[in-house]
């Protein structure tokens, strides 16, 4: 049998710093830009994935994934072709191209003159970052660090019916180039870990989870404190074993930090994208410069915090990162705009264009996004409300095409005279971001952030929420 | 574009590979599509999508016993080489506890299914189907400016199923797809919004008018809007919305989850009454209104209908070939493909069952007794629920989730402005007190409108 590794080096005709890229590149191109296209992008990615699973003290499933493809997308006006292959070669990207090109009623020519000057020096913001996939924890080490994570659960849980523990690492290198001059490479590095018990006494169930994530930090998993977070998440799930459910209205509430911030992302965040701003689905589109917030609220989207989980060197069109103030003191600043956003809504970019993969064109997405630290301790905040709810843990949530959100609530307490008091669970938050935002009217002084997925039009990315402790003075809450 | 996958082909490079790797035991499951999608925005092409995809998942076992797996979209040599390699390196931690097998069914006849194949149409004809769908759907109501979530959709895919043994399964298929979601708003008043779906196995074959006719009433319908008061109702669910619920809690059925621990369901819970005495369920993924119905699963097991619920009571759960075995039973076509292979439903069919009485009562119940249906407080109609995602624990039972709807009342049907359904999967399973309609066709099952006692609504009046 032949040694090998989950992380196999890869062939070099395949490494995407490889010059001989370029002139292949070069080509597209050209020819694109000859058949008439305003501008011409391709987007290259290799991908390298590990999923082990952890269930009680067994190691149940381990699944590498590796793969390879391209996105093409042409422009036009303001219209623009998208096609995606998994096929590299000259044959299958010009394939693609020519796709691409017909979907706006474009076809290459021999006869006609490129109107392409070739691509500048690569940008390579992944020269520091080629070992990183020989860095990374074995499966041996990655198996071992899990079934420490599940039996810390069985010390310091108390009646679990089922313990997990799961990692997800993910390794993808791109490389960007476009008619307008970008030719831009990096490879990316998301490490998660996951967390997560049900509990059950009689009828008295709960389930609890927690998920950590880290990018470019191969080493992260060494980092990672398993008693630590065992001991939170049993803690969690003997609280809300007897919980009861919540009673439905409307009260004021507290929501904690790290997670928190997922009301912000859901309410907000992503009606601060320019292609909501495309679909006339934000009711924010022309209020820039006006106050959509509490004056209490500044809220922040970048992309450069060391480590956080939706931090990137470039976006996925080639840009740098940057740091975008959304709301400065209650007043709308700036949107999210990728490329075709700039086109078509004339927010300029912000390095917000990211995609999940290659099948899927870039759009404005958020990275690390969060409401910023305020002047008041989290005690004040609870001691505000005589009758409330303190949202310890979120869940996931949405956003409908009207600004409606939604959001569920992990882990809840009824707040009373200003003491938290009893478990709750079942909640539910439920609102619109333009009557919720200007009730958020306290944030405390201990932002965190969080690791988390979002998923929308341009697929499921990596992203960080995160905010201090805030108070929002009413919110529906629904319960039974 | 190339996309064909040859499985004569495959299984050759396959054998010579393993061969040389000193692998004796391994299968494969392998797909490549062809997609093309359109997307439109008052007038004008939004984005206009291609894709060619190709994947494979091999599974071997090594001389231990233990099943290790890779995935790739490389199906080069090279690829296929380094996928095997990867397997079997992550063959050495299998599960020693539960080693998956071939499918004892994997070479057992597969039922016909009507499936035709269909011509992809040029990606400019669908743009302008989608454009005039846009502008007919835009026309119907002068509340309607836009329709910004559409997209026409064609598809043309195979898959592929082979293992060492001489299993071979292979399967080809063309879908369609439309979907209309309009935007609504009246001046002062907050915009609303509905939509609608249609699947075909073509573009040709897809009921345009019926989407945009379904689209525009439902949005239509949510204009007059008001909040509502907080309490409990009797509600009636949609079949998509019903449809929905159960399958965000289908791990009741789920053999996987049983053994894994996170099901409400218990190895033995066969033969309980979960539910009232005239419900059944099936699972029916051969059901000629499963568009794009797979005749085998992950395992090459063939796809069969399987009695879920009959009367209210638990007949079977759905499995794999490893839940299978530890159950003592035959799969049941519902795997996956993996170390440790997951299993899921197909398509459900929901309904009364026959011979038993109570199911036909819906409406019919308050009008015979000379009440309005839901008395004085009214009755509400769940059209639709979002973020089961979010709102579901499947391995609690609880639920609490917004949804689309109505509140009639007083034989007038207000559309209600924001609101939450909270629950108990296993309550309101004994709550049904009824169906309305005939069972309607939907991309994920078949179930007519379902009426449920007692569920707590939390609105914002």
């Amino acid at each position: 049998m032949t040694q090998a590794t989950l992380s196999t080096a890869l062939p070099a005709a395949f490494e995407l710093h490889e010059a001989s890229w370029q002139a292949r590149l070069e080509s597209l191109l050209s020819q694109g830009r000859a058949a008439g296209a305003d501008l011409v992008e391709l987007f290259i990615e290799r991908t390298d994935h590990l999923g082990v699973l952890a269930e009680q003290d067994t190691i149940t499933n381990v699944s590498p994934a590796f793969g390879m493809g391209a996105g093409i997308r042409v422009f036009l006006g303001h219209r623009d072709g998208f096609v995606s292959t998994n096929d590299l070669s000259d044959a299958g990207l010009l394939a693609a191209l020519d796709q691409a090109l017909a979907m706006l009623g474009l076809q290459r020519s021999s006869q006609s003159l490129s109107r392409f000057d070739g691509l500048p020096g690569l940008r390579d913001f992944a020269s520091e970052k080629r070992a990183w996939l020989a860095q990374v924890p074995s499966l041996a080490e990655t198996t071992e660090a899990l079934l420490r994570g599940t039996d810390q659960l069985n010390r310091h849980g108390q009646h679990l019916q089922a313990r997990r523990g799961s990692y997800g690492r993910d390794w993808q290198a791109v490389l960007v180039a476009a008619s307008d001059g970008t030719y831009a490479h990096d490879i990316r590095l998301h490490q998660t870990l996951g967390l997560n018990v049900l509990a059950a006494d009689g009828e008295h169930r709960s389930s609890v989870g927690r998920r950590y994530g880290t990018t470019d930090s191969p080493d992260d998993l060494r980092q990672w404190d398993a008693e630590a977070a065992a001991l939170d998440l049993c803690q969690s799930a003997a609280r809300m074993l007897y919980a009861d459910y919540i009673e439905a209205g409307q009260f004021p509430v507290v929501l904690a930090n790290r997670f928190g911030g997922v009301i912000f992302h859901e309410a907000c965040g992503h009606l601060l994208e320019t292609t909501q701003v495309e679909r006339g689905t934000t009711p924010f589109a022309d209020q820039v410069e006006q106050s959509i917030a509490h004056a209490a609220v500044t809220a922040i989207d970048e992309g450069l915090t060391g480590g956080a989980f939706g931090s990137i060197a470039m976006d996925d069109e080639g840009m740098a990162a940057q740091r975008t103030v959304l709301i400065e003191n209650g007043v709308l600043k700036r949107f999210l705009s990728d490329r075709a956003g700039e086109l078509r809504t004339g927010h300029a970019r912000t390095g917000s264009g990211r995609r999940q993969g290659h099948t899927f064109a870039a759009a404005s997405r958020m990275r690390n996004t969060f409401i910023a630290a305020g002047p008041h301790s989290p005690e004040e905040l609870i001691a505000s409300i005589d009758h409330g709810l303190y949202c310890k843990a979120m869940g996931g949530g949405s956003v409908g095409p009207t600004g409606q959100f939604n959001f569920a609530v992990e882990e809840g307490y009824r707040i009373e005279n200003g003491q938290l008091a009893s478990p709750v669970k079942g909640a539910t938050l439920i609102g619109e971001a333009k009557e919720v935002m200007p009730r958020i009217s306290m944030c405390a002084n201990d932002l965190e952030l969080a690791a988390g997925f979002c998923g929308s039009v341009s697929g499921s990315i990596f992203v960080t929420v995160g905010q201090p402790h805030i108070k929002v003075d009413s919110i529906t809450v629904g319960g039974r | 574009m190339e996309t064909a996958l040859d499985a004569v082909a495959l299984r050759s490079r396959l054998e010579t590979l393993a061969s040389r790797e000193g692998i004796c035991q391994w299968d494969l499951g392998a797909a490549c599509s062809t997609d093309t999608s359109v997307q439109v925005d008052r007038g004008e092409a939004k984005q206009l999508k291609g894709a060619q995809r190709r994947s494979i998942t091999l599974r071997v076992w090594n001389e231990a016993g233990l099943v290790g797996i890779t995935s790739t979209s490389d199906l080069s040599d090279e690829g296929l080489s380094k996928a095997l390699l990867g397997a079997h390196e992550a063959s050495a931690f299998g599960n020693h506890a539960e080693t998956p097998a071939f499918s004892p069914l994997a070479t057992a006849p597969l039922a016909v299914l009507d499936q035709p194949l269909h011509e992809q149409r040029s990606i400019l004809e669908l743009l302008d189907t989608l454009k005039e769908a846009e502008r007919d759907l835009i026309g119907r109501h002068n509340a309607i400016a836009t329709v910004p979530y559409n997209g026409l959709a064609q598809r043309s895919s195979e898959r592929i199923y082979l293992n060492s043994d001489g299993a071979c399964r292979q399967q080809q298929l063309t879908t369609a797809s439309l979907y209309l979601y309009a935007r609504a708003e009246e001046t002062g008043r907050k915009p609303r919004s509905s939509g609608a779906v249609r699947m075909a196995y073509g573009a040709g074959d897809l009921d345009i008018a019926g989407c945009i006719q379904e689209a525009a009433e439902r949005t239509i319908a949510h204009l007059n809007y008001a909040p509502i008061r907080t309490g409990h109702y009797t509600c009636v669910f949609s079949p998509e919305a019903f449809l929905d619920l159960i399958g965000a809690f289908s791990s009741l059925f789920n053999a996987r989850a049983i053994l894994d621990g996170i099901s409400l369901s218990h190895r033995d819970s066969i033969g309980e009454q979960l539910a009232v005495p005239f419900l059944s369920i099936h699972d029916n993924g051969l059901h000629p209104g499963n568009i794009g119905a797979s005749a085998f699963d992950g395992e090459g097991t063939p796809t069969a209908r399987l009695s879920l619920l009959e009367g209210g009571m638990l007949r079977n759960f759905l499995h794999s070939e490893a839940t299978a075995r530890a159950f003592g039973v035959a799969p049941t076509g519902h795997a996956g493909l993996g170390a440790k292979v997951s299993v899921g439903p197909d398509w459900f069919e929901i309904g009364p069952t026959a011979g038993v009485s109570g199911g036909e009562q819906g409406l019919d119940r308050f009008a015979s007794s000379g009440h309005s249906a839901g008395g004085e407080q009214g009755l509400v109609v769940i059209d639709s629920l979002s973020a089961l995602h979010a709102g579901v624990k499947a391995s609690q039972g609880s639920f609490s989730l917004p949804f689309d709807g109505w509140l009639l009342r007083h034989g007038e049907q207000q559309s209600i402005e924001s609101a939450t359904v909270a629950g108990d999967i296993r309550q309101l399973l004994q709550g049904i007190i009824g169906f309305e309609g005939q069972a309607k066709i939907t991309p994920d099952g078949l179930c007519p409108w379902v009426w449920v006692d007692n569920l707590s609504i939390t609105g914002e009046a």
